[in-house]
């Protein structure tokens, strides 16, 4: 049962290694990342099952008991993430499969991007399931180092530049976040959350804030909220379509999970958390504004990616089981539209050449399926029955009226308005790229570097791939039941969460 | 600014050999291959040659000293990806092709995988992800010996760390030195 939890974790680590080994072989690590990956999303369906009906799996590594040893902890939350992420980077794997033997042909191999791949999801789901603060540092090290190789992999110098920008803005933040590990040490002599969670509660309530205020500052620059996004709309844009969909897919929401973590585990607050609530509308208002004022349509939704990490904090903000509740389901839709859009992007600009919307036009015409598969995420990211959006973004607005605070109705408020302004968004999209008069694709503006655009060649896989997302993302809306059920009962864990300190640090739940 | 690479020749009886003193008579550890001759320095040279094999046993004494001692896979990797380092430090470019037929990134990845399969082997045995044992027995010659399974997941460690070092040396060390010598040729 425990090898569940172990699985996600270690089988892409092993994969990585087979994969850096048989570095010659192009289909070798093709299959290998497939079927691991594949593996992964039934390892993580099963786990869900056993999280929800039999309560939190846990794995204490090596048996060295809990607040001494590495504990891995699948709750519902948890599993819930891992499983909609594991499907999430099968479906980009896919992609960037096809990409790759559209552009470069069967037998062209590619030594770093399987191994690395493989790593970064092992890293996102130790990020899930790792049950100690400084695991969880590891797990956001592992996950960003792999995307410091993938976003400057094969860079030209403006893409050397967006990435430093990255990178660097990324190591800060992890250097304030190992300072803030040494501090929560200092202060209460252990990193494992359950343990945490006992010991933070007895500190002086000044030296709680402060730490609770740090690490929230960490996660925030992960997770991208306002005022600390600035990296970015400037980063992400620039790599390829794939990679650029996992990112904005995943990393941003780990860190959303891992502040949803802390803030309710080991910071816990007694009420609706006014400050949240203040920043959330902020970044939503600031992230839709930013994505109107673009021209560049990669640009657009990273900055309505940013817009859209503001729901997620609002849920959080709300602090109650239907806020919370609110913030899963948001986060579950998120990470697969978000991801499906950057793809549909990837698609769009192998068709027009360029990423200028105003040099766009026609691409309905030239090719609907395109028009279809882009669609359809729109109106899911905008919230418009009866996509994943809709239901998210319901709850969210419901936990924001129930709660019945003035500043809680604020919020609310400027959520009904960002859902307007990510609508108006994605008209533009659609107007620029898919009316108006059909243009012949630009050349590629940089032949060497690896974004090959304007072919006007699409594989079937890359379609398939992002196929494959849509429906995810409609199964999600169709599912919105049961879904709702399982995340109203991770966000009543996390309200309650003696159950797990109980189950993590040894008895019965 | 041409660079001179030439075989190490045995010096005929009558030639001036004296010029050539510092030409390595045989192919021990650095290849008979040198870079710019302005370059070498004969101290580093020598003092590599007698310190490289000395650099690997301590590294593989670290390997299996690390249990309950300072060590482990992690520092005798470093260790040994520094006994290459002086190497290239000392030989340059061309002694990196004679000193491993493995490709580093071949080397990194047999290394991650053995050390995540050691992480799978307890299950075998009914215990846990990682869980490790501690097996003592006495051999002949040697006397006791004790072994904790955790040396299998150490030994990946150390490949993987020395193919890591490795790969930078070939990237970020002889990667550099070829393009700045094919662009030296370019210019002259």
């Amino acid at each position: 049962m425990t090898l569940l939890v172990a699985l996600p974790i270690l089988l892409p680590l092993a994969a990585a290694g087979l994969s850096l080994a048989f570095g010659r072989f192009a289909d070798v690590q093709r299959v290998l990342g497939m079927v691991v990956l594949g593996v992964l999303i039934v390892d993580s369906a099963v786990l869900l099952y056993v999280a929800d009906t039999f309560g939190p799996v846990v794995l204490q590594v090596g048996n060295w008991p809990a607040p001494f040893g590495i504990t891995l902890v699948a709750d519902r939350l948890a599993v819930l993430l891992l499983l909609v992420s594991s499907v999430v980077t099968f479906a980009v794997l896919l992609y960037s499969i096809g990409q790759r033997i559209t552009d470069y042909g069967r037998g062209a191999s590619s030594t770093t991007f399987h191994p690395i791949y493989l790593v970064l999801c092992a890293g996102v789901s130790l990020a899930y399931l790792s049950g100690d603060l400084f695991n969880l540092f590891v797990a956001f090290e592992i996950m960003l180092s792999s995307s410091y190789v993938l976003i400057n992999r094969r860079a030209t110098a403006t893409r050397i530049r967006a990435g430093m920008t990255y990178t660097i803005v990324s190591l800060t933040s992890s250097l304030l976040f190992i300072t803030v590990i040494a501090l929560v040490y200092a202060a209460t002599g252990t990193v494992n959350l359950a343990d945490l969670a006992q010991r933070v509660a007895e500190l002086p309530d000044g030296l709680q804030t402060a730490l609770g205020l740090i690490v929230l500052i960490v996660f925030g620059v992960k997770s991208a909220m306002v005022p600390l996004h600035f990296w970015l709309p400037d980063s992400y844009p620039n790599a390829p379509a794939p990679i650029t969909a996992v990112f904005a897919g995943l990393l941003t929401k780990v860190g959303i999970y891992a502040m949803i973590r802390t803030q309710t585990l080991v910071f816990a607050h007694n009420e609706s958390w006014r400050l949240m609530l203040a920043i959330a509308l902020i970044t939503m208002i600031v992230g839709a504004l930013g994505a109107l004022a673009q021209n560049d349509i990669n640009r657009m939704l990273s900055f309505l990616l940013v817009s859209h990490i503001g729901y997620m904090l609002f849920g959080l903000g709300v602090y109650d089981t239907a806020g919370l509740t609110g913030v899963i389901l948001y986060v579950i839709h998120h990470i697969t539209v978000q991801a499906t859009l950057f793809l549909v992007s990837g698609l769009i600009t192998r068709h027009t050449g360029t990423v200028a919307l105003s040099r766009m036009g026609g691409l309905a015409k030239a090719s609907p399926l395109i028009a279809v598969l882009f669609a359809l995420p729109a109106l899911s990211l905008a919230g418009i029955p009866p996509f994943s959006g809709f239901v998210a973004k319901l709850a969210l607005l419901q936990a924001g009226v129930e709660a019945g605070t003035w500043s809680a109705y604020a919020v609310t408020g400027g959520a009904v308005l960002t859902s307007l302004l990510t609508l108006y968004a994605m008209a533009r999209i659609w107007t620029r790229v898919f009316w108006g008069r059909v243009r012949k694709p630009e050349a590629d503006p940089d032949p060497e570097d690896e974004l090959v655009v304007g072919t006007g060649t699409t594989a079937r896989a890359m379609v398939i791939s992002t196929g494959l997302l849509v429906t995810v993302s409609v199964a999600i809306a169709v599912a919105a039941g049961p879904l709702a059920e399982i995340s109203g009962r991770a966000a009543a864990d996390l309200m309650r969460h003696e159950t797990y300190s109980t189950v993590v640090l040894g008895g019965d739940p | 600014m041409t660079e001179r690479d030439h075989r190490p020749e045995p010096a005929a009886e009558d030639s001036d050999s004296w010029t050539e003193w510092d030409v390595p008579a045989e192919r021990w550890l650095l290849s008979g291959y040198c870079r710019d001759q302005r370059e070498r320095t004969v101290l580093l040279e020598l003092a590599a040659r007698i310190v490289f094999p000395t650099v690997i046993v301590f590294s593989l004494y670290l390997l299996f000293a690390g249990h309950d001692h300072p060590g482990g896979g992690f520092s005798g990797g470093l260790v040994a990806g520094q006994a290459f380092v002086l190497r290239h430090l000392a030989g340059g470019r061309l002694d990196d092709s004679s000193t491993l037929s493995m490709r580093p990134p071949v080397l990194i990845g047999v290394g991650l995988t053995i050390a995540v399969l050691t992480g799978f082997a307890p299950l075998l045995f009914g215990e846990v992800v990682l869980e490790s044992d501690i097996y003592k027995f006495t051999l002949p010659v040697l006397g006791q010996i004790k072994l904790v399974t955790n040396l299998f997941l150490d030994i990946g460690v150390y490949l993987l760390l020395l193919g890591v070092v490795l790969d930078l040396l070939r990237t970020l060390g002889s990667g550099i030195e070829a393009n700045a010598a094919a662009a030296r040729r370019e210019q002259s």
